[in-house]
């Protein structure tokens, strides 16, 4: 494979990786400052956060999330990832070298890895993702009725345009990671519970978990904000 | 004062507010360089014309705070929310004693809410005692993610928490304004989680606690606890200053605020110096929920709402008196609202 192309497979590799507050891609939030892969196929990732203050639990997620998915792809000889200007830089960089668990990384500043954390995150992006199709679907025509009857597989089946195929990849993806035991002929849409969803309902139900999207949403805001300008500030620097 | 276009008046107190030292002769270390530099990125969400050079963001004056709040920014009384830092900054980053010196300068227009730190065990109990006499302390501004030695964090529910929040009530503090930063420890948890206040806001009835920037990053998860508990304000700082660059977004805010905890539980902050209270009071005074929005929020943003958000729900925590308020400042009357029949 030429270099270009590997370049190309180690950004698509990125792209699957999400910042848990945010739920986009480090790539898309302009994260991943430098991707480099030698002739001998080792990967070297940097990136750098919108402060030096973000929490470093997912700091470490998102570094050892995109090791691993990098090192998936079975070109790669190895992958190193360096977090640049975090005042954990130094742990966060190790821990994920070494491929430690979270809490050998932060030895006697945590009680546990990171499972509850990750567990939560993945629920948030679950119900968001999930408004954003309902939302999408409503629109549509389709009624809450249906939607709260429809098995993952008839889902996949549905004819969307564009954006409606973007918003249902994203869910099932969360759904998928959500429920691993599940078979597509589960519910396609059910609360972050497991309970079905009451279509009565469903206007309260889509109120409440528009408030994760908000949320996500202002994140994603102040962190893209104080990403350039901290970029601008360096590249000042380096003048 | 702010004057509405129709000449209605609206009493403006700023609820969050400090007075700061971040220059690089009180910066202990790389920390204080770093924390400043994070808020001078904040700072730029402002209007262009608004931005200070570094060096004055860094440390501005007395006369610089006075001008921009009371002359050019409407307000009428602020209430410092100081952050002392410590390990980050010699003599604080916000500290007591000049923001006391400057409240006997303009005591009709300035209160001072005083902090606190569990982890100073009983030394910090005693020294909360001193400086709730010695500065008439009614509230509290804490840092949950306040960095102490090799603690990076502490959480409200906390037994010596519990402890001062306690001595609190002993020594007749009753707002607790509890602002929530990254990286509280345990460290593989969600470092914003606001579940700690839901704790201590049950645990503590005749508290209030005003949540800063309304629980952003955990919106959500706020919204859920303050519905649940009768003593849990929103403060808009951090918030209000999206109203610039992001104003549909913060009418959203705003219409899931009024939605979840209604019109009185609401608190005006600009955060400054972070940001100049001057545009932030224009731009909320002229905002307006569209028909969808306010239907959401089963009200809309009246003249009677704003009034509440700017001034009178804060004035009802510290005992402010808006109408005997306008006296003492030479300010003209406020209408009372009219009873419609």
């Amino acid at each position: 494979m030429n270099q270009p192309d590997q370049l190309e497979q180690v950004r698509a590799a990125l792209d699957t990786v999400t910042d848990p507050e945010i739920d986009e891609s480090v790539a898309a939030l302009e994260f991943v400052s430098r991707v480099e892969v030698s002739d001998e196929n080792d990967v070297s990732i940097e990136f750098r956060l919108p402060t030096f203050w973000c929490a470093p639990n997912f700091a470490f997620m998102m570094a050892s999330d995109m090791r691993d998915a990098v090192r998936e792809m079975d070109w790669v000889r190895s992958v190193s990832v360096k977090l640049l200007d975090h005042f954990s830089a130094d742990l966060i960089n190790r821990g994920v070298a070494l491929k430690q668990d979270f809490r050998d990384a932060f030895p006697g500043e945590t009680d546990d890895d990171l499972a509850s954390v990750r567990l939560k995150f993945l629920g948030k992006a679950f119900e968001r993702r999930q408004e954003l199709l309902i939302r999408h679907l409503l629109g549509m025509g389709y009624k809450g009725e249906w939607m709260s009857q429809i098995s993952l597989r008839e889902l996949m089946g549905l004819s969307l345009d564009s954006e409606g195929t973007r918003l249902r990849t994203l869910y099932i993806f969360a759904w998928r990671r959500l429920h691993p035991e599940w078979s597509e002929a589960n519910l396609a849409f059910v609360a972050l519970s497991g309970d079905r969803l009451d279509p009565g309902q469903l206007p309260s139900y889509l109120r409440r978990i528009g408030g994760v999207r908000r949320n996500a949403e202002y994140n994603g805001f102040i962190c893209r904000n104080l990403l350039a300008e901290r970029k601008a500030e360096m590249a000042g620097v380096r003048e | 004062m702010f004057t509405t276009k129709n000449g209605d008046k609206v009493f403006v107190i700023d609820g969050h507010m400090a007075l700061w030292d971040a220059s690089p002769a009180n910066q202990r270390n790389r920390h204080g360089e770093e924390f400043i530099n994070c808020f001078y990125n904040y700072h730029k969400i402002s209007p262009k014309e608004y931005y200070w050079p570094r060096e004055k963001f860094e440390k501005y004056s007395e006369a610089d705070l006075m001008k921009d709040l009371f002359e050019e920014g409407y307000v009428d009384m602020a209430i410092f929310q100081p952050a002392y830092l410590g390990d980050f900054y010699k003599e604080g980053f916000g500290n007591l004693r000049r923001n006391w010196a400057l409240i006997q300068e303009h005591p009709d227009r300035l209160i001072g809410n005083g902090w606190w730190d569990p982890r100073n065990g009983e030394a910090g109990l005693e020294q909360l005692e001193r400086e709730a006499e010695m500065f008439k302390l009614k509230g509290v501004k804490l840092y949950t993610a306040e960095w102490h030695g090799d603690s990076k964090g502490y959480k409200l529910s906390d037994p010596w928490a519990q402890r001062y929040l306690q001595k609190c009530v002993d020594v007749g503090i009753k707002n607790i304004h509890v602002h929530k930063g990254p990286t509280i420890l345990p460290l593989n948890r969600d470092a914003f989680d606001v579940a700690d206040v839901d704790d201590a806001a049950t645990s503590f009835p005749d508290l209030n606690f005003i949540v800063e920037h309304c629980g952003l990053p955990r919106l959500d998860d706020f919204c859920w606890i303050a519905v649940q508990e009768p003593n849990v304000y929103a403060g808009l700082a951090v918030a209000s200053a999206l109203i610039h660059t992001r104003r549909k977004y913060f009418a959203e805010i705003i219409t899931e605020l009024l939605y979840w905890l209604g019109a009185d539980r609401i608190l005006f902050g600009s955060d400054y110096a972070i940001w100049h209270p001057k545009w932030i009071i224009e731009q909320f005074m002229d905002l307006e929920l569209s028909n969808e929005l306010a239907a959401e929020a089963n009200t809309t943003l009246s003249l009677e709402v704003k009034k509440k958000i700017m001034g009178e729900n804060c004035a009802r925590l510290y005992d402010i008196d808006i109408a005997q308020q306008c006296v003492r400042l030479g300010l003209p009357a406020i209408a009372e609202p009219v009873a419609v029949a």
